[in-house]
């Protein structure tokens, strides 16, 4: 059964009983923003952080942390971000999942 | 008392399946940080186990939509259960000879379809169920999936493209233990959940619980250790394939196509669908591929798995069916035990097959020749 106790409605259209566009339509468009919009964000996150800051000396080739203050604010915005809304993803999961008993 | 015997067969195949598709989609979430280095191949198989213990625990609403959706399950007896789960370890095993990574939810739903045609006709299969619920996601779920990945993939590379090298590895490789601990999550809150859908399904066919009834916690520990212990056993066959043999892969495109399959498995699953997460995966690393301009996509390991995930329904289903006629024709518990010989017999026969051309952690990673097994003495570069 699903949260709303219907059983198992899974893609299925509640009115002709087959595929639900609607459900389709959803899983696109929350896919598309979770799993390649943060990912997105992460990559921007990890840019920012590598800015070269005043006076940097490079001490490796594999470094993240370019101590541009500016670029690590923004890094901490995105990564902060991209964990809090894998943080939500899997708590609607767990509420969800049980709510159905 | 012969019905507990077979209760209690039914409920070991069932753990057994489970081990297989433990190790059979440990591909799914590893395969592409084995193949970028991001991390070490033991320490993300056992990496891989404990996220899908945990997962297991998550969510039961796969669970309930397995064992009530597809087939009557007042016409389903332990036989049939048994006979279906017989199919499907074969078909598992099969395809993880050949390293092709089909998806063990299509072996298990067919191999229990077929077992179920065989013992009472088709009106016992829910046929708008399997269409809506099965067939249909299974076609567009891994298109979905390559979708977000080619995009995913190609907005890292916009936005990343400018970074030095050495620091663009470093970042995603650290980007991708996160994604890929997702996906073996996510993996766990799904296809753990199957089994326990099964084995479900067994105890209200026989009595032991009321039609409807929730899953009770012994069968949801089972299996969840079931499942983990087939991952950390590491199906390295597949894990090539999917790592290595689809499209060459580095760190950011890992990271995008760990992230599109987490986002895609974990939304079914939210929806209560009980998904394909071979097939999403498969999609993903596909579209990895796609995202990156000047990525090698190997079209013809794509074409010989989509066949693959074409025949796994039929198969499995017929694999089920003919176990499902074998006991049937001895009859009784007999025709369970000896349906059981014959399976520990077929799997013996495949794993000392697989023994001759082994892959493992240490060849893993071996340059792609074109086949599953490396050329003797291949290095990991």
């Amino acid at each position: 059964m699903d949260r709303h106790g219907r059983p198992g409605t899974g893609w299925r259209d509640p009115v002709t009983g087959w595929i639900s566009l609607r459900a389709i339509g959803e899983i696109i468009v929350v896919g598309l923003l979770a799993g390649a919009g943060l990912p997105a964000l992460f990559a921007l996150g990890l840019r920012a952080l590598g800015t070269p800051g005043k006076g940097h000396v490079k001490v490796s080739d594999e470094e993240l942390v370019g101590g541009n203050p500016a670029g690590n604010a923004i890094a901490a915005v995105c990564f902060a971000v991209v964990l809090a809304a894998v943080g939500y993803g899997i708590y609607i999961i767990v509420i969800s999942g049980h709510g159905a008993k | 008392m012969s019905n507990d015997v077979v209760l209690a067969l039914v409920v070991i195949t069932g753990l057994s399946f489970d081990f297989t598709n433990g190790f059979h989609d440990t591909a799914n979430a590893m395969a592409t940080s084995i193949a970028t280095h991001a991390l070490g191949p033991r320490t993300a198989v056992l990496l891989s186990a404990v996220l899908n213990l945990v997962g297991a625990f998550l969510s039961l609403s796969v669970a309930a939509t397995i064992a009530n959706g597809l087939v009557s399950t007042g016409l389903v007896t332990l036989t049939v259960v048994f006979a279906g789960l017989a199919g499907a370890i074969i078909w598992n095993l099969i395809t993880w000879l050949f390293g092709i990574p089909s998806s063990s939810s299509h072996a298990l739903i067919g191999g229990v379809i077929g077992a179920t045609l065989a013992a009472a006709g088709s009106h016992a299969v829910k046929w708008q169920g399997l269409v809506s619920k099965v067939i249909i996601p299974a076609v567009l779920s891994p298109f979905i999936a390559a979708l977000v990945a080619t995009i995913g993939t190609y907005l890292v590379y916009r936005i990343a493209g400018s970074m030095r090298e050495g620091s663009r590895r470093h970042g995603f490789r650290i980007g991708q233990v996160g994604s890929a601990s997702l996906v073996s999550l996510a993996h766990g809150t799904n296809d753990a959940q199957k089994t326990m859908g099964i084995i479900t399904l067994a105890l209200i066919s026989n009595g032991t619980l009321a039609a409807g009834a929730t899953t009770p916690l012994w069968v949801i520990v089972l299996c969840a250790l079931s499942i983990a212990s087939g991952t950390y056993a590491g199906g390295w066959r597949v894990i090539r394939t999917l790592g290595k043999g689809l499209v060459e892969i580095e760190p950011p495109q890992g990271f995008a196509a760990e992230s599109s399959s987490a986002a895609v498995i974990l939304l079914s699953t939210h929806f209560g669908y009980s998904l394909s997460t071979t097939q999403v995966a498969t999609g993903s690393i596909l579209g990895c591929g796609l995202g990156k301009k000047g990525a090698q996509v190997r079209w013809n390991v794509a074409g010989r798995m989509g066949v693959a995930w074409i025949i796994t329904l039929p198969s499995a289903g017929l694999m089920g069916a003919i176990s499902y006629f074998i006991a049937h024709a001895v009859g009784g518990t007999a025709g369970v035990l000896v349906d059981l010989v014959l399976l520990i017999g077929i799997s013996a026969a495949i794993y000392w097959r697989s023994r001759r051309t082994s892959v493992s952690q240490k060849n893993v990673n071996s340059a792609w020749t074109g086949t599953v097994a490396p050329a003797p003495g291949g290095v990991t570069p």
